[in-house]
């Protein structure tokens, strides 16, 4: 028998995805649970597996095609030895079903008019739930259903077409004409907006890293030992660093939301990590109540889904203060741009030995330099400056962290 | 010693008796109690529907409709008939015959599925027992796990004009006149009234109907209720509105009469009838059905108090038809009565009261469901009107009976059906297309896209459908300006 593959339910906050790319093609054999296709979201990538062994008998949806909740992309005949559930009917998602009957038997039923109407409109049947009886379709339902909110940002038109790279050869130049991925597109709107949107400015310092490698150096074997496997990374003294920063200066950890200012109790770090699909910043949550194994632990995850592209939507959201840190590609100086709603952002660089002026000496020292971008709408220039330097000095001297000083 | 059944049904109007047969094709041991005594003092089933409402009103409306066809309608297509007598006797005895042969119907049906009729007046003592007296005072008991009340209801009576079923009449009695009244008053104008007072001025009674609200059929589309008002005045009906009765005089003697006084507008006024039908309305019928001890509770107009479900305040106790809320018709009475049977035995089943249709069956008939502008405008929504008279159909204009039309409403946004409105022949029957429709959630377009037979009535309903949309074939097309 035939069952539908669907899209998975999208969070609320994501109206609708793309399809990626599609791993098998009409009439291949599938497994139960093997892949077959990713969806793109603002977000994440969204892996869609077979729900039974069989053959691919149809894809709806192709590469590049928009999707919304649930909705049908393709189907697989059953076939081979499947013990696989079948998929239940299709139900209706929200609309309540005026009938005498419970089951929804009738979901495949389309009246005339709302045929026509999905006709019209390119609307495959199954994209809508039906309200009708026995969750039939009405006309209501396509209307209500066209009627629907726009996607909150518009990715760049070039996104919904295939993403195929198209060469052309204009007087023997070669130039490749790639439409920007979704997330690509996201991306580049957050980050226009955040610096249009933002009185955003940086203030720079510099840590003398010694104190940190040290004790890295030190207690390397023995954490790792002592902590099945993780590594004591740079990372996990940055974050306490910072999460005892932001504790002493509160405006520094705050959001904008409209004309209020929301001063959160808490700390939601986020740590910019570079994924082969782009600039992704996974939340870790409550970080204070996290010791540095933990932190490095998480980070590690979060670095592993993200390659993966493996990382979930709520995995993603949130955040009070986000740590980025260019130093692993070597970047020396830069102005890190801000993560709206957060109102500041920490960056990380090489830790490179310069030659300090110490006591009247010059002595080689492994400095890093900080850079501290933020809304000038929220935070002083003082504050600002003055939670660089409380960094800078936890991390000068890590002792101030145990001692909360 | 009491009989045992699973389900015991007092009443066996078409609430009950539907219950009842529903009952028992689900498999319950179903009795179903009924103390009605026809002419001939002999128990017949079927309740005031069968007996003294809906059919017999319909057998004498269909008769004197004929009347007025053969009188007035047949010589435009060149037939030639001499003067047209009614033999009123005749016509009541073939009302009898037909009323005769469904309440034997429904007594076959009972028979057909095993259901115990049980004649004498059933009262509930116990939330499981129910005692039945006799016509001649025997009583019997009888235990039911579940227990279904449909014991109907009665005409309203005034204080001004008692009913002495001779020359002041309710309903009953204006089935059974023997001769057509010289003049027929009439108090109230509401379905039974213009119903039954159709018939006699058909037949030559000169007819008023003194009405004491300032509206016309209130409940019915203004638009609707307009027409119907004007026709039903051409057809001879002298309807008198604001008119309140205040009092009555009755003369005996050889020629019996009565005097009614009224207030209207002008002021107090005077108006002697042969014949005076009391058509104020109709009352649940509650009267030695329920024992106090039993705790079953009324509310504030008499009708048993029970939930979406038919569902009284006591367990296992329903009761359905006339004698709970809701508009009293016979077919919501079925409704409700195969509800309570199909849930007793574990069905999911519901009764839509949003969708129950009405009908006056006046000629043209008036029927709908839904909403009017009216109330749509009151709730806000903004809606779309497709409207299609007759007139312009060529099967009315073929059958020479082309008043009225059809009316459609529909929500602007979404096109879905919210009202139907028809004043016309066969309003009923066209209606009802509808009222399905309405039950699939159906918008107008989608009745637009539907085949409808050339030339037939319906097709009334498909251009009101086009029209709500703007682009009625058969008619110009007007600007929505809802």
């Amino acid at each position: 028998m035939t069952i539908e593959i669907k899209a998975p339910t999208l969070p609320e906050s994501v109206p609708d995805g793309t399809i990626a790319t599609w791993y098998k093609k009409v009439g291949d054999a599938v497994t139960r649970d093997e892949l077959l296709v990713d969806i793109e979201t603002d977000k994440v990538v969204i892996e869609v597996v077979s729900p039974t062994d069989g053959v691919l008998q149809e894809i709806m949806k192709k590469s590049g095609d928009t999707i919304v909740s649930n909705e049908a992309i393709g189907s697989v005949q059953e076939g081979g030895a499947s013990q696989g559930k079948v998929e239940s009917a299709p139900a209706a998602t929200s609309a309540p079903v005026a009938s005498n009957n419970d089951g929804a038997e009738a979901a495949n039923i389309i009246s005339p008019a709302a045929r026509k109407l999905m006709e019209e409109n390119s609307i495959a049947p199954g994209a809508i739930a039906g309200s009708g009886k026995d969750g039939r379709v009405t006309k209501e339902d396509v209307v209500n259903y066209l009627e629907r909110p726009a996607t909150a940002s518009a990715p760049a038109p070039a996104a919904a077409s295939k993403p195929n790279p198209q060469l052309s050869a204009a007087e023997g130049r070669i130039e490749e004409r790639v439409p920007m991925s979704r997330l690509r597109a996201k991306v580049a709107e957050r980050l226009l907006q955040a610096s249009q949107s933002t009185a955003m400015l940086t203030t720079f310092n510099e840590v003398n890293m010694q104190a940190v490698m040290t004790i890295r150096n030190r207690y390397k074997a023995e954490f790792e030992k002592a902590h099945d496997g993780i590594r004591l990374g740079f990372m996990s003294f940055f974050v306490r660093a910072c999460i005892e920063a932001l504790k002493r200066y509160p405006a520094v950890n705050a959001s904008i939301d409209g004309s209020d200012i929301i001063y959160h109790g808490y700390q939601d770090i986020g740590v910019a990590v570079s994924s082969p699909r782009g600039l992704v910043v996974p939340v870790l949550r409550n970080a204070d109540n996290m010791g540095l194994a933990t932190i490095e632990k998480e980070i590690r995850d979060f670095g592993e889904k993200a390659r993966d592209g493996k990382l979930a939507i709520e995995e993603m959201t949130g955040g009070t203060f986000t740590i980025s840190n260019g130093g692993v590609f070597g970047s020396l100086l830069s102005t890190p741009i801000l993560n709206p709603p957060q109102t500041a952002i920490l960056g990380m660089h090489k830790i490179q030995d310069r030659p300090m002026a110490v006591d009247g000496e010059v002595r080689i020292l492994p400095m890093m330099y900080l850079a501290l971008s933020y809304d000038h709408r929220m935070i002083d220039g003082k504050e600002a400056v003055q939670f660089l330097v409380t960094v800078k000095e936890l991390l000068e001297d890590p002792t101030r962290l145990i001692l909360e000083i | 010693m009491a009989t045992q059944y699973d389900v015991v049904v007092i009443g066996s109007g078409p609430a009950g008796y539907v219950a009842a047969i529903r009952c028992a094709q689900l498999g319950f041991k179903t009795a179903c109690i009924e103390k009605w005594l026809n002419k001939d003092s002999k128990t017949v089933y079927g309740g005031t529907c069968l007996n003294v409402g809906c059919i017999p009103s319909k057998a004498l409306l269909d008769s004197s409709h004929k009347f007025v066809e053969a009188q007035h309608h047949f010589e435009v297509h060149g037939i030639k008939t001499g003067k047209v007598a009614i033999d009123v006797p005749a016509m009541v005895a073939r009302k009898d015959k037909v009323v005769t042969q469904l309440t034997g119907g429904v007594k076959s049906l009972f028979a057909a599925n095993k259901v115990d009729g049980i004649a004498g007046t059933g009262k509930l003592v116990a939330k499981d027992r129910v005692v039945v007296t006799d016509h001649t005072g025997n009583q019997q008991e009888l235990t039911a796990t579940h227990v279904i009340i449909a014991a109907g209801s009665v005409p309203i009576e005034i204080p001004p004009t008692p009913i002495d079923q001779q020359t002041i009449v309710d309903s009953t009695g204006a089935l059974d006149f023997q001769e057509v009244p010289k003049r027929l008053g009439v108090i109230g104008a509401g379905v039974i009234g213009l119903e039954l007072g159709s018939v006699w001025a058909r037949l030559g009674a000169e007819v008023t109907v003194l009405e004491a609200l300032d509206d016309f059929l209130p409940m019915v589309d203004r638009q609707i209720a307009k027409e119907a008002l004007k026709i039903l005045t051409k057809q001879g009906l002298n309807i008198k509105l604001g008119a309140r009765v205040t009092g009555s005089k009755l003369t005996k003697g050889s020629k019996p009469s009565v005097t009614v006084e009224y207030t209207d507008k002008d002021g107090e006024q005077k108006a002697t009838f042969d014949k005076l039908i009391v058509a104020v309305g109709r009352r649940p019928f509650t009267k030695d059905l329920l024992a106090d001890e039993v705790g079953i509770e009324l509310d504030a107009r008499g009708f048993i108090k029970v939930n979406e479900k038919c569902a009284t305040n006591i367990p296992n106790v329903y009761a359905v038809g006339d004698v709970v809320r809701g508009p009293m018709l016979a077919h919501k009475g079925m409704e409700e009565g195969v509800m309570v049977a199909e849930r007793l035995a574990g069905k999911k089943t519901q009764v839509n009261y949003d969708l129950v249709p009405s009908v006056i069956y006046t000629h043209p008939e008036v029927a709908w469901v839904g909403k009017n502008e009216e109330q749509l405008k009151a709730d806000g929504v903004t809606y779309n009107v497709g409207v299609f008279p007759f007139v312009a159909s060529g099967r009315a204009l073929a059958a020479n009976d082309a008043d009225g039309m059809v009316k459609l409403l529909t929500d602007t946004k979404s096109d879905r059906i919210l009202g139907c409105h028809i004043i016309g022949a066969s309003a009923a029957d066209l209606l009802q297309q509808i009222v399905i429709a309405m039950e699939f959630s159906a918008s107008a377009e989608d009745i637009g896209l539907t085949m409808f037979s050339h030339p037939s009535l319906s097709e009334a309903v498909h251009e009101a459908a086009l029209a709500a949309n703007g682009h009625a074939v058969h008619i110009g097309n007007k600007k929505q300006r809802h």
